[in-house]
């Protein structure tokens, strides 16, 4: 009786606390308003209507059911700046690891989130896409017809809310009618707070016109460990016939947090695949939603998690077969090692009139260490009757009796982990189209994990 | 090379092995026989260094050395190598891989200069051709979708990049046709040296019409009950197991 007690005090002191944090956000948006007083009216429109969501709503706790594994108040108590000293960053040499090598010819850099025009480099972007900053369109009075803010709702979701009332930069991307584009687009996101905890909120809109194709690659790193938060949120648009192949790579600082809202928009016979990489930040939570709202249209959602320290990573995935024959495949694999924490929670939701829908998901688990936890949920929602779907999730640990036979063949125990850990993620990174990511993805995760020494506590 | 002393090995709660001794000198082939649940897979397992194994008593000195206190891969470094007798299958990593990174183990213990993956290349091609695989198999996850007699020839194609000192052989004709049988053993017989020694652990008389043993032991209950020429196998052959146990 008493420990219950004791959990309601301690759940209402931190929904306490998370109102306080609300009141905060809200007082930071009356500031930030006073300096936009030259916005245009839609613009203004937009951030009014997003505050006024968040006002409402707040942040979520660990009571709602999507936040059910995911506490936010480490995150939301820190007292961030949304200026930051930019002097002590060295463009060059901090960027140039970042790029991933050759990874895109064309690469849009962004700098604490804003536009780095000497780090971007946009002259090998093909003709066809037109390419502004988002900066540019909340200036502009016809932001709205961007697609801006039409996809990703508001309501009920506290980061996007925030992030619509905050918004300052990010990119839009329009790939043309019939336009293939042969080389990947990297935008890439950099976050430096060398002056103290710092928040940016990149916005991104990306259309892929009827017949293009087009493959971005979205990136979030560091060049140092520093304390600070990412919201982003990128708005997709997958127009008729047209492909796009999305990858997300989360590679923050291990002290900083990331919380990103992906929302996809799919038109009759579009493709989409997305690829999610999450390696980095202390707490990440990514939330994906594909719509197929055209009859036809295919969808892959391919997502990566690697944790380990005292790492939390979540990912929330949704498909919704709005329409008629349509085809999903949904495959996330995470390996923990050190105490991490891991969320995967995938559901997919096949409304009354989408016939014939075939959808198959499933998430694998590897833990590397007895003191990391997975929480995995998949979740099927099917209102038609003529449908083939399917879900599974599982949780294992290295195998022992290939571990044993690596080593009789002289490769070290350390090696064989490495190894078998690969293979484990090979699954998803062989699904990579980019080369360059291919490689550096793979190096990482023959190198980063296994690190974890065999004994305290891990699973061998 | 090989002195196995007294060895007595747990596995599992149960006494397998109940004090093995057995001296293997380069250049020999030893057949060991047995009917099943004698302890000849665990004999082969402990060697190669299954770490669940607990060996209660006993030594065993590899090249003067002592053999248990060394690590898995220590072992495999210094020629020692075991052919499993079910392969294991790891979707994800690929053969060629595999089998380099293990080669490269094995060279640098050597002190030889790693193969890059040009040249490797070169080398496979050739030990492929011994034990008649498709290289095309080895882009392949290791032992992934393999047929049984893949796997086998899988395994000589690793004896056969390995070049161990030790090789011991895990029920490889178990599952093998006669045609990739004559294969596997044809491989095998490549591979005879006279610095080379090999243990042939098998079930059936069979593989030893292709590779000719100095020496075959019979395993009954965790011991080794017999040990004669090659003409002991024959007799097991036509008297069975329990005639020739009886006879010792």
């Amino acid at each position: 009786m008493q420990k219950h007690d004791v959990g309601q005090s301690d759940r209402s002191s931190v929904m306490s606390q998370l109102l306080k944090e609300r009141d905060y956000y809200l007082s930071s948006y009356e500031r930030f308003e006073r300096e936009r007083t030259e916005e245009p009216t839609t613009t203004r429109e937009m951030r009014r209507k997003a505050i006024a969501h968040f006002a409402e709503s707040g942040f979520p706790t660990t009571h709602d059911e999507d936040w059910k594994y995911t506490n936010i108040a480490p995150i939301v108590r820190v007292p961030y700046r949304s200026t930051v000293d930019q002097r002590k960053f060295r463009v060059g040499k901090d960027i140039a690891q970042l790029k991933l090598g050759t990874v895109a010819p064309a690469t849009v850099v962004f700098v604490n989130g804003h536009y780095s025009a000497e780090s971007s480099s946009l002259a090998a972007l093909p003709s066809g896409v037109e390419l502004r900053s988002i900066a540019g369109l909340l200036r502009a009075p016809a932001a709205i017809e961007s697609n801006l803010a039409r996809y990703a709702t508001c309501a009920d979701q506290a980061f996007v809310a925030l992030n619509t009332a905050f918004m300052e930069d990010g990119v839009f991307i329009r790939v043309g009618r019939g336009i293939v584009l042969k080389e990947p687009i990297h935008l890439l996101f950099v976050s430096t707070a060398d002056s103290g905890p710092f928040i940016s909120h990149p916005r991104n809109v990306i259309v892929t016109e009827e017949g293009a194709q087009a493959t971005i690659l979205e990136t979030y790193a560091a060049p140092r460990e520093t304390v600070y938060f990412t919201n982003s949120v990128t708005e997709l648009v997958v127009g008729a016939n047209s492909a796009l192949t999305y990858c997300k790579l989360q590679c923050e600082a291990q002290n900083a947090f990331h919380v990103a809202t992906v929302q996809a928009q799919l038109e009759p016979s579009a493709t989409f695949s997305s690829h999610s990489i999450s390696i980095g930040a202390s707490i990440a939570r990514n939330d994906i939603t594909a719509v197929l709202d055209g009859e036809g249209a295919d969808c892959l959602f391919n997502g990566l998690y690697l944790t380990t320290g005292n790492q939390h990573v979540d990912n929330h995935t949704r498909i919704d077969h709005a329409k008629p024959n349509c085809v999903s495949r949904e495959l996330y694999k995470g390996v923990l090692a050190g105490k991490s924490r891991a969320v995967f929670n995938g559901k997919i939701c096949v409304h009354p009139q989408a016939q014939n829908s075939d959808a198959k998901q499933t998430n694998k688990n590897l833990l590397l260490s007895a003191d990391a936890t997975i929480n995995t949920k998949p979740q099927l929602e099917i209102f038609a009757d003529n449908v083939r779907c399917t879900h599974g999730s599982t949780v294992g640990q290295l195998d022992l009796d290939a571990l044993f036979y690596l080593r009789s063949r002289g490769i070290s125990c350390r090696a064989a982990r490495a190894c078998l850990t690969a293979a484990f993620a090979r699954e998803i990174t062989n699904q990579l189209t980019l080369q360059a990511l291919r490689a550096w993805l793979e190096e990482i995760v023959m190198t980063r994990l296994p690190g974890s020494p065999p004994n305290e506590g891990d699973s061998l | 090379m090989l002195e196995i002393k007294d060895l007595h090995v747990r596995v599992g709660g149960a006494d397998v092995l109940r004090g093995v001794n057995l001296n293997v000198r380069a250049g020999e082939v030893h057949a060991v026989m047995g009917p099943n649940g004698s302890g000849k897979s665990t004999l082969a397992h402990v060697l190669a260094g299954r770490e669940s194994y607990e060996v209660t008593c006993g030594e065993v000195f590899y090249q003067g050395e002592q053999l248990l206190e060394m690590a898995p891969e220590e072992r495999a470094r210094q020629g020692i190598f075991l052919a499993f007798q079910y392969p294991i299958e790891i979707p994800g990593l690929s053969t060629t891989y595999f089998l380099r990174a293990a080669l490269n183990a094995v060279r640098a213990h050597r002190g030889m200069d790693e193969l890059d993956a040009l040249d490797f290349l070169e080398f496979i091609r050739e030990k492929a051709k011994l034990v008649e695989i498709d290289p095309a198999l080895l882009t392949r996850s290791i032992n992934e979708g393999f047929s049984g007699g893949e796997k086998k020839r899988n395994e000589i194609l690793q004896m056969a990049v390995l070049e161990p000192k030790l090789a011991i052989l895990d029920e490889t004709d178990s599952g093998l046709d006669i045609d990739a049988l004559s294969v596997v053993a044809k491989g095998i017989n490549g591979l005879r040296a006279r610095d080379r020694a090999m243990i042939v652990i098998t079930h059936y008389q069979r593989i030893l019409n292709y590779v000719a043993p100095d020496y075959v032991h019979v395993l009954s209950r965790g011991r080794i009950v017999r040990s004669g020429g090659k003409e002991l196998a024959l007799e097991l052959e036509t008297r069975g197991y329990e005639g020739a146990i009886a006879e010792a």
